[in-house]
């Protein structure tokens, strides 16, 4: 393979580079010194066995956030309500974890998981039909659905789910059986991690080895060269769609089950958002939002640590996140462009302005 | 009465921020870019707002520092959409990410000890003060007599019947046209965004500079999504974006009033306030395909 200047990891590694040159601005006016401080951010938190699970613990959300979001968008469906649908995953892990006390771990878990899954798919399934059926752009209903999820959540901790014993607004404890168990004594790495690695793996296989992922890519490349093909694009998207709001479903789960053991009103700080980033950061392949995902696990991980040590506002974290969001995205529609220009000709292809796909050669 | 008066106050006063939000978020996409950063530009117009009235004691220049900061940030998704044609949805929310995470990082660096930080709030005018109980609904910060009184009716005025009106809504309905016929696309664009961010930072600005008088976290809330939403309510139409802020207000003043009563404490309000999201939604889905998005929306320009 010919090395290019435009090849995705020069690409995503160069987008990492101009972020850090950036965000040094902010570092510097904190005081500190951005060698060291992106030091304390990426490197630190690998150095004990505890930050280093930590980053795993940050990792898992997102991962499937980051799945979720790809694979919608590899299917060039607009999918920015990965937020609310993991919000209702963790609402039906929180109902069904309170109901399932007498069952067995081996049976509570997975009933947890596919009721997480369904209500994560529920909640995306009005804007794909009116997609679907009207060609009502998704990307503002997803959107405004999020918001409506986080009232629901806290109309739920607010009036019938308010913990009876504290009065706070917390729903009661799950029960014992619905915990997901913990991998590593003394840690807070839990099943969740393991589900995510699952879902990548599979998601994985699914896009690049089966004939429904053929379709799902070939519909997000270009819809009329699919439908051409024969390929049924309503059905692939909302298959897509579904598919998508499921796996945020089950981060949902994986927090409630993992983490919290009950719903509580800040469950997610835009778990959904920062799937967006780790998509796009991992150019809407499986492989590269598990890396991706590791990376702003590790990020999250150091900017919490580095306020500590360096006095750096961890804040920053959230700032570094929106620009490699920018930089990344910025340079992969410069790529798309010098594509273009060099007549490699994606001109019809939706999800090409992100996915590595587009790249020619 | 004094009910309804004080109600109607508050929808006027509530309403504030959506109005600057909404005209901007038109002006965005009627030169067709959809700008998912005005959750976030909302958010540092706040905090920018804020943080310079406080060092220099002057809320007037800190409106300033908030337009400058709109205008920076319509500048930047413009750079992003227009210059770069990145995708739109992605850029907007990494706008939103970037500039939440910004202002925050500020507030921690410059507010180190925590402690709330208070300026003295714009105060509230009313020049039909003593004509009795209705005059209270006329109290109202000076921005909010701006916003319905000099902003909407000049940015209507200025989009529907001005030269650069028609260019903006020309580049966002047509661009390849637009452009053969001389209107140059690019900064069009840039103009619209930077208008628009500016409106937008205004409307954050007020909740701290006039409204509360101080800055907190989440200060915006997702009103900036209640805009987007606002904007396809009216059909990119200005008034009707109006009108649609004014019902949005109505509804969420009126449950701030009501439950604080205990006769209806048992009712679910957040179900209520979720209802003008879901209006939105179920507006788009009852017009179905009839749903006229600027021809260009979405779509970046380049010439061929």
């Amino acid at each position: 393979m010919r090395f290019s200047p435009w090849s995705t990891p020069v690409l995503v590694a160069a987008a990492v580079l101009i972020t850090f040159a950036i965000t040094a601005g902010p570092i510097i006016v904190a005081g500190a010194n951005p060698i060291e401080a992106y030091a304390a951010y990426l490197v630190v938190p690998l150095t004990s066995q505890f930050t280093l699970l930590e980053v795993l613990v940050s990792a898992t959300p997102i991962m499937l956030t980051g799945a979720a979001v790809a694979i919608a968008f590899r299917a060039g469906y607009w999918n920015i309500g990965a937020e609310g649908q993991l919000l209702l995953g963790a609402i039906a892990a929180a109902g069904i974890g309170t109901l399932v006390g007498g069952l067995p771990p081996v049976l509570a878990l997975p009933v947890m998981v596919a009721g997480g899954a369904l209500a994560g798919a529920a909640w995306a399934l009005v804007p794909a039909l009116l997609r679907i059926r009207f060609g009502i752009d998704e990307v503002v209903t997803t959107l405004l659905l999020n918001p409506v999820a986080l009232l629901l959540v806290n109309g739920l901790l607010h009036g019938p789910w308010r913990d009876p014993e504290t009065g706070f607004p917390e729903s009661p404890r799950i029960a014992i059986s619905a915990e997901f168990p913990t991998l590593i004594d003394r840690s807070r790495l839990h099943l969740g991690f393991v589900l995510a690695l699952a879902v990548v793996a599979i998601a994985w296989y699914v896009l690049a080895r089966t004939p429904a992922g053929l379709r799902l890519r070939a519909a997000g490349l270009s819809p009329h060269g699919a439908r051409f093909a024969g390929i049924n694009v309503s059905r692939t998207l909302l298959g897509a769609a579904l598919v998508s709001g499921a796996i945020a479903g089950i981060a949902g789960v994986s927090e409630v089950a993992g983490i919290q053991n009950r719903l509580t009103g800040g469950l997610s700080p835009g778990y959904g958002y920062t799937g967006i980033v780790v998509a796009t950061l991992g150019t809407l392949t499986m492989p590269g939002v598990a890396i991706a995902a590791v990376f702003l696990g590790d990020l999250t991980v150091g900017a919490s640590s580095a306020a500590r040590s360096l006095g750096i506002p961890s804040q920053l974290g959230a700032v570094v996140q929106g620009v490699l969001l920018l930089t990344t995205v910025a340079l992969l529609a410069l790529r798309r462009t010098r594509a273009r220009r060099t007549d490699a000709g994606d001109a019809g292809s939706v999800s090409g302005d992100i996915a590595a796909e587009a790249q020619p050669g | 009465m004094t009910f309804l008066f004080d109600l109607l106050a508050a929808t006027l006063r509530n309403a504030t921020p959506l109005v600057y939000g909404t005209v901007g978020e038109t002006y965005a996409e009627r030169s067709g870019v959809l700008n998912l950063g005005i959750e976030g530009t909302m958010y540092a117009g706040a905090f920018a707002g804020f943080v310079t009235a406080w060092a220099t004691g002057s809320p007037l220049i800190g409106l300033l520092a908030a337009i400058v900061v709109g205008i920076l940030s319509g500048a930047l998704m413009a750079l992003m959409t227009v210059t770069f044609g990145a995708n739109q949805h992605v850029s907007g929310i990494g706008l939103t990410i970037g500039l939440i995470g910004l202002s925050e990082f500020a507030n921690r660096l410059v507010f180190a000890g925590g402690e709330l930080q208070r300026i003295e709030p714009m105060p509230a005018v009313n020049p039909l003060a003593g004509l009795g109980p209705v005059a209270s609904v006329f109290g109202q910060y000076g921005l909010t007599w701006i916003a319905f009184l000099v902003v909407v009716p000049v940015a209507w005025w200025v989009l529907q019947r001005s030269s650069f009106g028609l260019e903006i809504r020309a580049v966002g309905e047509n661009p390849e046209a637009a452009d053969a016929a001389g209107v140059n696309v690019v900064r069009t664009r840039y103009l619209a965004l930077m208008i628009g961010g500016a409106l937008m930072a205004i409307g954050g600005a007020f909740l701290t500079l006039a409204l509360l008088g101080s800055f907190t976290l989440d200060i915006i809330a997702g009103r900036g999504w209640v805009c987007v939403a606002l904007v396809i309510f009216g059909r990119w139409r200005i008034g009707r974006g109006v009108i649609g802020a004014l019902l949005f207000s109505l509804v969420f003043s009126l449950q701030f009033r009501l439950r604080i009563l205990p006769e209806f404490a048992a009712l679910p309000f957040e179900l209520l306030l979720a209802l003008p999201y879901l209006v939105v939604i179920a507006a788009l889905a009852l017009s179905g395909r009839n749903v006229a998005y600027p021809g260009a929306y979405l779509k970046p320009y380049r010439r061929s």
